[in-house]
């Protein structure tokens, strides 16, 4: 037998090459399968802020269920939350209502589409792309948030809180005003100017920076805000108005929504399958406010539920979960008087807690309400008022809608003023969102849409439908052209095309990546350049095979066209690569759908084609390639 | 189709300065374009917010406009899209109104004005904030995807085809640009990601040429710099024609098929694929003869280039021999057997 020393030259492929092939193909079919199979109309139901479900609310979910007689296909109580699958749209939307109805405000209950993968795929964590909002339809938003106003609003806190250091020290000031980036004190003389100097420099060495100017009429000392502070100060504005619009968006009823920071002043919002948009919008525009209420500790709060009646003086509230509470009429102090809010933990009992600061008059209020009621409870009340465009008799009506939740009531242990804990919440994460709630109540940094691509359902479906047919149909044109003008090879062509849709599919599934319009078009350019290098070799076949024998020619024709091939996809990845950290949203998706292109056409065109023409061909008698 | 290369020699390379002329033509007209009429910026980038509406039934434009005045949005552009029952609304970016609200007031405008129910399809608001960014980004994307190639094709190859090559680019966005600019076709994201592509797919068939280039410069022994490149060119004649048709053919799939959303790119796609084909013969190559390219430029190429075509040739030799065996061994087989037989392993 013929021994070579070097690498065999033959076309033939080992068998490892064979079997990654084949492996390729089967994952490739499996990942892509889900796609086949399609959406379920579903409604999914999470529980809202600090409900927990238990049994209770199983059974009367199913018990809903069963009463109205509706089809349901599965229900499955998953991550804390229910997914309960229906045969049809109408039942669907019948049970969204009804649910919705007798949970309440304890849950959200949203419209879905869950994908109907079955279940032996699912097992394989094979899942549907996702699909992006221009094709589901949807709402997104990119909203801005105004740090100029966070920073400004930092300074006027401030500006409250020196002039009460001051004061609580004894040091005369004649003003203290926020202008051109600082805050400026004016002090009568020298002398005080020194020792408020000295005073504030003690006192706000992290967060101000303190330095006297004594050229002007009277002394004077600036305070600037350290950059530090700035940068504190504006990520608290953008994670309270995420914290915000968390909040709103639960009211909407959303089965899978976005909120997310994008760089660091902007938020986008995502409301997959919102059909009514201005709703949406208006939900999204509502302003919160606080207020702090004494507890009416003397009355039956379950009672005055049942009567509709509150006792004198009091007013019927209710906790998020619908547990009903009797505050007094007067408010102590409202959301204005917040100045900051910020979670931490107690150090007396090692449960978390909430620092409370209120402004001077806040502070006053607050000393007088305490003083009398150490030992009775007090109560936050979160407020939220939204106007909303609501159909009545035909006619559109504006109609101002306000929410109030009960979201802490807590024993009042001692005196106190504008400082102030509220102690003995259940853990760190309740009392982190306490603190935004009630930061998000006082100070919320003004937002506004800068952004916004809302698609209607019937779009998205059209897009889908529009998408699919340009795929199958450019697809189908290259496969006839390729087999007209290759003849064998092009059918063998034809088949690495097909494989390699299949394995962007596949690829694009996996990495649970949303597909989009221009996904799509990447998809249908991608199957246009994905035949380069088959072109590219069989080309070089042929021209090879007026010069040498047919074997000779199938191996250099592969081996030559090889570096053409890597140099010209290379290029076009680093076009890709261009897009994908440009683009934004829709561009993104194009990018990452012709560079997954790029890659599996490189595997299936060279490595799958030679294999193919291995079989049939490789070191075989052949008269003429069919070419 | 093998009688379409060797035999018939193209003089393509002949009338490169022809071709030269006709590409500075182009490149004026598109700049007369952007100049004269300049491109139709979408609210991508002017920012602005559009409202795409369905009607039931067929619907007057005019009447449209009117109710839209009537609303206070003089300024307001209505147009069908795509078809008679469908509209397109557009409306300039206004100091100090509430994007959201905006398009919540024009649906009751004109709905108030009609008895049928109007469909929302779409509504797109761009921040002039935003449109800005989004300017500037693109911008810059296009210009660091040509400066990548340039290093790129300069590493690969040699300074003169990245030169040649990054003119062909610069020559197809114009072209692109200049279409849109005289259509009016309008110019939005998914144009520029289009344009982008368009960069890609021109690069990757100038790359094709030039390799074949290169390979001739280093195999064909005599032959002026003129002709080695004629000859590339014809030996890839055929793939760039087939390349080029069958991704001209998914790309008349989307502009026909794909929705109206999808045109632009379509067609910016279209357009360069057309230009882009014929630059990578014209400019990029024409270039690259102009600015001198030569034999040795070539030939003191990378060293595991050298390396790589001995290993080859070693390679091809060694195959032929083992070929040749074979075949004799078979034949000797075959003779004894008296008929045709498979072939046996080598190992």
């Amino acid at each position: 037998m013929f021994q070579t020393q070097q690498k065999v030259i033959a076309n033939r492929y080992p068998a490892w090459k064979y079997l990654l092939l084949v492996l390729v193909t089967v994952i490739g079919l499996v990942y892509a399968m889900p796609n086949l199979f399609g959406d379920d109309p579903a409604v999914q139901i999470s529980p809202a802020k600090s409900v927990i479900f238990n049994d209770e609310t199983e059974q009367q979910v199913s018990q809903i269920l069963s009463q109205a007689n509706l089809a349901v296909k599965t229900s499955v109580f998953e991550n804390g939350k229910f997914l309960i699958r229906f045969e049809n749209t109408e039942d669907q939307l019948k049970a969204k209502s009804l649910l919705k109805e007798s949970l309440g405000r304890s849950a959200v209950v949203a419209l879905n589409l869950a994908p109907a993968t079955p279940d032996f795929l699912r097992a394989l964590g094979a899942e549907p792309m996702y699909l992006g909002l221009d094709l589901r339809g949807g709402v997104h938003f990119l909203m801005d948030v105004d740090m100029d106003a966070a920073v400004e609003k930092a300074y006027l806190r401030y500006e409250d809180e020196v002039k009460g250091v001051l004061r609580e020290n004894k040091i005369r000031y004649l003003s203290a005003d926020y202008e051109e980036e600082a805050l400026w004190v004016k002090f009568r003389d020298l002398e005080t100017m020194q020792a408020g100097l000295a005073l504030l420099q003690r006192e706000y060495a992290d967060e101000l920076t303190a330095l006297e100017k004594t050229d002007t009429a009277s002394p004077m000392v600036s305070l600037n805000l350290s950059s530090s502070a700035i940068a504190e100060t504006k990520k608290f504005a953008l994670q309270q108005n995420i914290t915000t619009l968390r909040n709103r968006i639960n009211e909407l009823g959303v089965a899978e929504p976005v909120i997310q920071q994008q760089g660091d002043r902007r938020i986008v919002v995502q409301l997959p399958g919102v059909q009514d948009t201005a709703r949406a919008k208006e939900i999204l525009g509502a302003t919160a406010t606080l207020e702090f209420r004494l507890v009416e500790e003397r009355g039956d709060a379950f009672r005055a539920e049942e009567t509709g009646y509150a006792p004198h003086g009091s007013k019927l509230y209710k906790f998020r979960d619908g547990t009903p509470l009797l505050l007094k009429r007067s408010v102590i102090v409202s959301g204005e008087n917040v100045i900051n809010a910020q979670s931490g933990i107690d150090p007396q009992q090692g449960s978390s807690m909430v620092n409370v600061t209120l402004d001077g008059a806040g502070g006053r209020k607050m000393l007088a309400t305490t003083k009398e009621n150490v030992g009775n409870r007090m109560a936050v009340v979160y407020i939220e008022n939204r106007v909303e465009t609501i159909e009545q008799d035909g006619d559109k009506v504006k109609k101002r809608i306000t929410t109030k939740d009960v979201i802490n009531a807590a024993v009042i242990r001692g005196q106190f003023a504008n400082r102030f804990q509220i102690t003995g919440l259940d853990s760190p994460q309740e009392a982190q969102d306490l603190a935004l709630l009630l930061r998000a109540g006082a100070l919320a940094a003004p937002m506004e849409i800068v952004e916004e691509r809302t698609v209607g359902p019937s779009l998205g479906q059209d897009n889908i439908n529009q998408g699919f047919m340009s795929v199958v149909v450019g697809f189908i044109l290259v496969l006839i052209v390729m087999a007209w003008r290759y003849k064998t090879f092009g059918m063998v062509a034809n088949l690495a095309l097909t494989l390699n849709l299949v394995v962007i599919v596949a690829v694009l599934s996996m990495l649970q990546a949303t597909l989009t319009l221009p996904g799509i078009a990447g998809i249908v350019l991608t199957v246009g350049m994905a035949v380069d290098a088959n072109v590219l070799i069989f080309e070089r076949i042929r021209e090879e095979l007026r010069n040498s024998s047919i074997q000779t020619a199938i191996y250099s024709g592969y081996e030559k066209a090889f570096v053409t091939i890597a140099d010209a996809n290379i290029t076009t990845l680093l076009a890709a690569i261009v897009l994908f950290s440009f683009g934004t949203g829709p561009i993104k998706g194009f990018a990452i759908t012709l560079s997954i292109g790029i890659l599996t056409s490189m595997f299936t065109a060279i490595l799958g084609t030679r294999a193919i023409i291995n079989t049939m061909y490789g070191n075989k008698r052949v008269e003429k390639l069919s070419i | 189709m093998s009688e379409m290369t060797m035999e018939k020699q193209i003089d393509f390379m002949g009338k490169r300065q022809l071709a030269l002329v006709f590409s500075a033509f182009l490149i004026i007209a598109s700049f007369a374009g952007l100049w004269v009429k300049g491109l139709n910026f979408g609210i991508d980038f002017t920012g602005g917010t559009l409202i795409e509406l369905s009607y039931p039934q067929s619907v007057d434009l005019a009447e449209v406009r009117n109710d839209l005045a009537d609303a206070g949005y003089d300024e307001a552009v209505a147009q069908h899209f795509g078809s008679a029952t469908d509209v397109l609304i557009r409306i300039a970016p206004r100091e100090g109104m509430n994007s959201a609200q905006l398009s919540n007031q024009v649906m009751d405008a004109l709905e108030a004005s009609t008895e049928e129910s109007i469909t929302l399809r779409r509504v797109e608001f761009v921040g002039p904030q935003v449109g800005d960014e989004l300017t500037e980004d693109g911008a810059l994307a296009v210009l660091y995807a040509l400066i990548g190639v340039l290093i790129y094709v300069a590493l690969r190859f040699e300074w003169r085809f990245s030169v040649g090559s990054v003119a062909a680019l610069v020559h197809d966005v114009v072209i692109t640009l200049g279409v849109f600019a005289w259509t009016q076709t309008q110019f939005d994201l998914t144009v520029l990601a289009a344009i982008l592509a368009v960069i890609g797919y021109s690069l990757n068939d100038t790359i094709v040429v030039f390799d074949r280039v290169r390979e001739n410069f280093r195999t064909m022994r005599e032959g002026e710099p003129v002709e080695v490149t004629n000859v590339a060119v014809n030996q890839m004649l055929s793939r760039t024609i087939m390349t080029s048709l069958t991704t001209l053919l998914v790309l008349l799939a989307l502009f026909f098929l794909g929705g109206e959303i999808i045109h632009g790119f379509a067609l910016a796609l279209i357009v360069g694929v057309v230009v882009g084909t014929y630059s990578s013969t014209y400019v990029a190559s024409a270039i690259a003869l102009v600015m001198g390219v030569s034999k040795e430029d070539l030939m003191k190429a990378p060293k595991e280039g050298v390396d790589n075509e001995q290993e080859e040739a070693e390679l091809q030799r060694l195959f032929l021999e083992q070929e040749a065996k074979r075949e004799a061994r078979e034949l000797a087989k075959a003779h004894r057997s008296g008929k045709k037989t498979d072939t046996e392993d080598e190992q």
